[in-house]
């Protein structure tokens, strides 16, 4: 037993040495956020309240109107649709990517670097060039209409681009590895024993899965998805190749207000709002994390 | 909103302070800008050097070179891919270290506008007299105050004629295509361009700022969206010459790289007219080299220089000199290089819209975004 | 017999669902690369089998310069977004529990990049600095650490504690504890977490195109402003060429390291 003053002294060093630990893990980090994104977002966040001039740049008289503005049906349209399109992609993702994951921590331990970097190389050649290579395979003239009248499957080339669809497919692609890297990361550390000892006690698999393996890696999961969801929505680069224009998103209108419209007042509005949403999409997701992270460890 | 500015007073306490801190940055940049005194002609040009801001593969490759050996100063060629681009980083507020841009007559009036151009020293590019007379009395920069013209050209549809098996002759071919072509047309998505068949087809000004009119603009681009493969800006002649499409609403130059490919292509300015556009050169005020930037202008009209230059970008100039070299050379292969100055100025200047631009951009997204 | 065939059944279809992944991935890829050897100017004509654009590739010193520019940027903001981010990420699991600043931490990878490349802008502007490389590499920075943040948070749930408190006991100092227990624990989620950063910063166009200098162009920014003519081969060539390097630089390492210091 030690003394009560002693415990105090120690109790109290400690504390003081944990806050230092704290600063020195999570001071670098935050100031750098602080000054690299908060700094910047906050200038342009004050851009919202002002008017865009008659040749664009702002003109400093504060107004509400680019609020009232972004309410126009025809923005919460692109809003959904972008929604919409940003989700399916990432429900596939997880389709695709789960999986994935899970076969490549299967591997042997001296082959899992590989499969992790071959997963990640394609995305080394540059997106645009990987996007036209789409366009290239699915094109009336393409190479997959092609072969499937060669091989007399069809007799009339296939419109495969410039739907949704097609867009749906360029995200998935382009931002599959965003959802593979998170999950294999959580995955691999899951024991396998775990698997076996559930099985020993009756488990079914697939009750072995949703009850162990799922709460176990719903932190790779969430990440995963988040990755693939949000730069999926602000793309728009993909809806403009292989949407051919004829698909909205949140992005491209967000870039039109800034570089087409040179409204930078109402850009910032649209982007706040967008932010706004996914910030508080980020925050429940914390929440629920924690539900299934207290859940796993009981 | 009310809850969110706070009272009256609230509001206004928020508000200066953030045109403070706005008015701050563009303090600090401007303090740190060159002196924009008056001009040295005998400016030792050696000792400058210019960065030059260009839509890639719109100059010769080796132009930096060239102009370095023959003039003196040392030249970085940086590239943006569109106006809007180039516009942004010029308009920030932050010192984009570019000495000369190239953009489109309406951005560089809105440059002029925001007073973000040094004037033209016109004792400093003798070749200015080599322009036609009516390259500088364009509207968006009369007299060429703050911009030279590098090139221009008109905007049409350009067609592969064993595809369409007819010569398009009007905007109607286009916005409302056969049922054969259906599916095989395509047009330009910057939005300009993008309103411009209409507008025509309807009697209208492509500067038109008029509700009622853009109305109806609309209402047939919603209708010839259904009709369209994609609206493309930068791959459309190549669509041509896979055949993937087989008209597509293009500028001359670009239709030239198609016919490159296959002589089958032909470009066509429709009967209700177009738009005459004009690719400009600007020297930004914040230049510290604003000699050697004028003397670029200057080595770019030589009547030489410049005929090498358009038959490597295949674009017309309103170089005169430079035009009486090759146009009619080139003009073998490509028709529309023998365009006059007379044909192009039929048709319409494109204008910066000022106020009315937010109402064009809504209108393209109602329109790219409708069902 | 029994154990075998339960191996057997566990692996094969995980087999086909990576060759399922793979064709997806790479096919593009390979049509890419096939492309690269195309004689014509243009991907959509096909001209006979060329080494053209290899040529043309090697004397494009714009594309060669771009490509070190992308590397110098790549590089550095992988090194410094790994380290920063671990540490946020372990700082942020050990003692914070406010959704607000997990949010505030991932945040950077939530701004639209236009808006995060204007306000960067605005922010150099503010600071008089003159843009360069550096400006671009900062602003990789902090979008890649919430990336690796993220990734690293992902893998850290449980373990950390009961290996802290164990290592402590031990009596090892709370910072030997963090190098040689912590950041072991946690190289499989560095490794991914910098992996994505790289590849993040590699082919990050709209936010260098705003923080850059005029005369320090990455490769993203030559290649999406050569589009005006379309697409040409040449970067299909380039493509090829960093495929292959960095293949080849794969199988060496993987040669060269003992298959064995995974946990």
């Amino acid at each position: 037993m030690t003394s009560p003053i002693r415990t105090r002294v120690s109790r109290d060093s400690e504390k003081r040495r944990d806050l230092l630990e704290r600063m020195v893990l999570q001071g670098p980090g935050f100031l750098f956020i602080t000054i690299f994104m908060a700094t910047p977002i906050t200038l342009v966040a004050i851009y919202s309240i002002f008017q865009r001039g008659r040749f664009g740049g702002i003109v400093y008289k504060a107004t509400t109107e680019n609020f009232t503005r972004a309410l126009d049906p025809v923005y919460l349209g692109v809003l959904t649709d972008s929604l919409k399109i940003a989700g399916i992609t990432t429900v596939l993702a997880i389709a695709i990517g789960y999986p994935t994951a899970y076969a490549i921590a299967k591997l042997p331990t001296k082959w899992r670097s590989i499969a992790l970097v071959l997963v990640v190389m394609p995305f080394w050649t540059n997106f645009l060039i990987r996007t036209y290579s789409w366009i290239m395979l699915l094109n009336r003239e393409g190479l997959l209409n092609h072969a499937l009248m060669k091989f007399n499957i069809i007799h009339t080339p296939l419109d495969l681009l410039y739907t949704q669809s097609a867009v749906v497919v360029g995200l998935l692609y382009g931002y599959l590895p965003l959802m593979i890297l998170p999950l294999y990361a959580s995955i691999e550390r899951l024991d396998p024993q775990l698997g076996e000892a559930a099985a020993n006690l009756g488990a079914t698999k697939a009750r072995a899965f949703f009850s162990l393996t799922l709460p176990l890696t719903a932190s790779g999961l969430i990440a995963g998805s988040i990755f693939v969801f949000i730069p999926s929505l602000g793309n728009f680069i993909v809806p403009e190749l292989l949407g051919g224009g004829k698909t909205v998103m949140v992005g491209n209108l967000i870039r039109d207000q800034f570089l087409k419209a040179r409204d930078w007042p109402f850009g910032s509005v649209l982007a706040l709002s967008v932010i706004a949403l996914v910030f508080i999409f980020f925050m429940l997701q914390n929440a629920v994390e924690k539900r299934f992270s207290s859940d796993a460890s009981e | 909103m009310q809850s969110f500015l706070g009272t009256h007073g609230r509001k206004l306490t928020i508000s200066s302070i953030a045109a403070g801190i706005v008015l701050l940055v563009s303090a600090c940049s401007n303090s740190s800008t060159g002196a924009s005194g008056a001009l040295d002609p005998k400016a030792d040009l050696t000792k400058q050097s210019l960065v030059v801001s260009n839509w890639a593969a719109y100059n010769p490759p080796d132009l930096a070179a060239k102009f370095e050996a023959a003039v003196g100063p040392k030249m970085t060629i940086t590239n943006h891919a569109t106006n809007e681009e180039i516009m942004a980083k010029l308009t920030s507020g932050a010192d984009s270290g570019i000495d000369v841009a190239f953009v489109s007559g309406q951005y560089a009036q809105a440059l002029a506008a925001q007073g973000l151009l040094e004037p033209i020293d016109a004792a400093l590019i003798p070749n200015l007299k080599n322009l036609y007379p009516e390259a500088s009395k364009l509207p968006y920069d009369m007299g060429n105050k703050y911009s030279v013209p590098y090139t221009w050209g008109t905007t049409g549809i350009c067609y592969r004629k064993d595809l369409t098996g007819f010569d398009p002759t009007s905007w109607n071919d286009l916005l409302n295509p056969v049922a054969k072509l259906k599916g095989k047309t395509t047009m330009l998505a910057t939005e300009r361009w993008l309103m411009l068949p209409a507008q025509k087809l309807l009697g209208y000004s492509a500067n038109t700022t008029d509700a009622t009119e853009m109305d109806k603009v609309k209402a047939q681009l919603v209708a010839t969206k259904k009709t369209l493969l994609a609206y493309d800006d930068t791959t459309f002649y190549t669509r041509l010459v896979s055949g993937e499409a087989a008209m597509v609403e293009a500028w001359d130059g670009w239709c030239n790289y198609g016919i490159t490919d296959n002589k089958n292509i032909k470009f066509v300015i429709p009967k209700e007219g177009s738009d005459l556009w004009v690719d400009t050169m600007v020297i930004l005020k914040t230049s510290k080299n604003k000699e050697a930037a004028h003397a670029l202008i200057n080595y770019i009209l030589d009547p030489t220089v410049n005929s090498w230059v358009i038959s490597n970008v295949l674009y017309k100039t309103p170089d005169k000199a430079a035009m009486d070299l090759t146009a009619a050379k080139l003009g073998e292969t490509y028709p529309n290089m023998l365009m006059t100055p007379a044909d192009l100025l039929k048709q319409e200047n494109l204008l910066d819209l000022g106020s009315s631009g937010p109402m064009y951009t809504k209108i393209a997204t109602e329109v790219t975004s409708s069902k | 017999m029994m154990p075998v065939n339960k191996t057997l059944r566990k692996i094969r279809p995980l087999k086909v669902i990576l060759f399922g992944t793979f064709a997806f991935l790479y096919i593009p890829i390979f049509a890419l690369m096939a492309m690269s050897f195309n004689g014509s100017h243009s991907p959509f004509i096909l001209k006979g089998f060329s080494f053209r654009w290899y040529s043309v590739l090697m004397h494009d010193s714009r594309v060669i310069h771009g490509l070190i520019n992308t590397l110098i940027v790549a590089t550095g903001s992988t090194i410094l977004s790994s380290v920063l981010g671990t540490l946020l990420a372990v700082g942020l699991h050990r003692y914070t529990k406010s959704s607000f600043l997990n949010a505030f931490a991932l945040a950077p990878a939530i701004v639209p990049d236009i808006v995060l490349g204007i306000g960067l802008l605005a922010l150099y502007a503010l600071l008089s600095v003159s843009l360069g490389l550096y400006s671009v590499l900062l602003a990789h920075v902090v979008f890649s650490m919430a990336f690796v943040t993220a990734v690293v948070k992902a893998r850290l749930a449980h373990t950390d504690k009961y290996l802290r408190e164990a290592s402590m006991d031990l009596g090892a100092t709370r910072t030997s504890t963090f190098l040689r227990i912590t950041v072991p624990s946690l190289a499989p989620a560095i490794l991914a977490g910098a992996l994505l950063a790289f590849t993040l910063s590699l082919d990050e166009f709209v936010i260098a195109f705003f923080t850059n200098g005029p005369t320090t162009p990455t490769l993203p920014i030559v290649i999406y402003s050569m589009v005006r003519f379309g697409v040409t081969p040449e970067i299909n060539a380039l493509a090829t060429l960093l495929m292959l390097v960095s293949f080849t630089a794969v199988i060496i390492a993987q040669r060269m390291t003992r298959p064995t210091e995974d946990e």
